[in-house]
């Protein structure tokens, strides 16, 4: 037990200093614009197929759930209100991150695990190259940068899944719809649902480079890490989304 | 005499409850290639790796061209990382990079030579390593002879005063394992820098080898000219080398 402990305490001083590191190395000249575009291609743009899916789907589906529930009560019109307070505040943050932390999390533990242990990253020190400056940095820059235009992209997509069940399954006019959606939403809903991505990314990307960069034993070893970063982004997004909640909540 | 360009003392390491490296203590000169015999786990990779400080003795000194290494942090370590260079066991080209960004990753960093200086160095380098029109390839499609001569080349493009080789002829069949022998051989007469050579090959240590260190569970039993070597009255050598027929 004594050990367990012990070394899930070593895990999260590692974490620490990792992410340290990252924020101290990611303003030092030179800045690797190259690496960063590449990485933004990579984790971002081709993240949009499964983050817009995810959440066009959970629109529709909310949609239709919240006009079922609130119909025994006479609450139907408030279906855009309700969509778009879980969608913008929750479910759109959330749900991108985890599906960002599936696909991208995976892949960048996957592509450093097998770096790591056939040598290229000791290679890389060797060559007197920081792998924190050369293959965290841009990782997780550009999860932060991508994460929350993401988010935002997939917050239409549910909105407008919302609107496609609302056209075709409520019986509600498409102006009456959105204007029921921009009534209920206000700029700290934006401010709060936007902001916890940035939060997420790090975690994401700092959770996902650490696995990468510690793990040993071949294949096998790669494969662990693989999954012990898709189970602790997850965890990491679903826990800190309730403390980030609560922090906004009081501005 | 002048001082050694790597020196370990008193090395200490262990891994968890697995103990390495025992009290190693060892001084390799300017421009001779040494070569750390002995058997597998017996600690002569772990040692090598503290010469570039990949790994920090719990106990002892590492000190390369005047400078103490062991305590120094990653930042610290660039310096003397740009004066060593290190060929690995697997070659650990970056295989998302071709071969001429491999071999000219360190003066892409490292100086502010144009594209073109660049290429004609990284051209020389694999011209020093019998390599042409290889620049464009990925690593993948290389057999694993080439990969370490890729891997050599990378590892002296920034002209470093001291190479190390990590089993250098493991893996590889007889004759391949011959040209990388004689050409660790020819750089070290061409370009004059310290080698150590970490091997299990006895026929590898004998061919490339000025001075022999034989190392048996983390501790160095014998250190000296290989025609020493030969004629070593210690037990645990005489039957690792009789093993290959060198005694």
């Amino acid at each position: 037990m004594r050990d367990i402990f012990r070394s899930w305490l070593a895990e999260l001083g590692g974490l620490a200093l990792l992410g340290a590191d990252t924020l101290r190395q990611a303003f030092r000249r030179p800045f690797e614009r190259g690496l960063w575009i590449d990485q933004l291609e990579h984790l971002g743009v081709q993240s949009l197929t499964i983050t817009n899916v995810t959440l066009l789907f959970t629109g529709m589906v909310l949609a239709v759930q919240t006009a079922y529930s609130l119909s025994s009560y006479g609450g139907e019109s408030f279906v855009g209100n309700l969509l778009a307070l879980a969608i913008v505040r929750e479910l759109g943050p959330v749900l991108t991150a985890l599906m960002v932390a599936g696909r991208v999390g995976a892949g960048i533990t996957a592509e450093l695990g097998s770096m790591t242990v056939t040598e290229q990253v000791d290679a890389l020190r060797v060559l007197a190259a920081s792998p924190v400056k050369k293959l965290v940095v841009p990782r997780v820059g550009a999860l932060v940068i991508a994460l929350p235009l993401l988010t935002i992209l997939a917050d239409v997509m549910g909105l407008f899944g919302g609107l496609l069940m609302a056209l075709t399954d409520i019986g509600q006019s498409r102006a009456y719809f959105i204007s029921h959606i921009l009534l209920a939403l206000r700029i700290e809903d934006l401010v709060s649902g936007i902001g916890k991505t940035f939060f997420f990314a790090f975690f994401i990307g700092i959770i996902a480079c650490y696995n990468g960069l510690t793990a040993t034993g071949g294949a096998d070893g790669v494969g662990r890490a693989t999954t012990n970063t898709v189970v602790a982004a997850s965890i990491a997004i679903i826990v800190s989304d309730f403390f980030l909640t609560k922090i906004f909540l009081m501005f | 005499m002048a001082d050694p360009f790597l020196r370990f003392v008193d090395i200490h390491k262990r891994f968890g409850p697995k103990v390495v490296l025992q009290g190693v203590d060892l001084a390799v000169e300017s421009g001779e290639t040494c070569v750390v015999l002995g058997g597998s786990g017996s600690g002569k990779s772990v040692l090598l790796r503290h010469a570039v400080g990949l790994h920090k003795p719990d106990q002892g000194e590492v000190w390369v061209d005047g400078t103490e290494i062991s305590g120094l942090d990653e930042e610290e370590l660039i310096e003397p990382r740009k004066k060593v260079g290190m060929l690995f066991q697997s070659g650990a080209l970056f295989d998302s990079m071709t071969v001429g960004e491999n071999v000219g990753y360190a003066l892409d960093e490292h100086t502010d030579w144009d594209e073109d200086k660049i290429r004609a160095r990284v051209e020389e380098v694999l011209g020093l390593v019998e390599l042409e029109d290889v620049l464009d390839l990925m690593p993948a499609d290389l057999s694993g002879g080439m990969k370490k001569r890729v891997a050599l080349a990378r590892a002296i493009a920034l002209a470093p005063r001291g190479i190390l080789y990590d089993e250098p002829t493991t893996g590889l069949d007889p004759i391949t394992a011959t040209t990388i022998n004689a050409l660790i051989r020819s750089l070290q007469k061409k370009l004059g820098v310290t080698s150590i050579v970490v091997t299990h090959d006895i026929h590898s240590a004998f061919t490339v080898g000025d001075r022999i260190a034989f190392l048996y569970e983390g501790r160095i039993l014998f250190h000296g000219t290989t025609e020493e070597a030969r004629k070593a009255p210690v037990p645990l050598l005489r039957n690792f080398l009789e093993g290959g027929g060198y005694a």
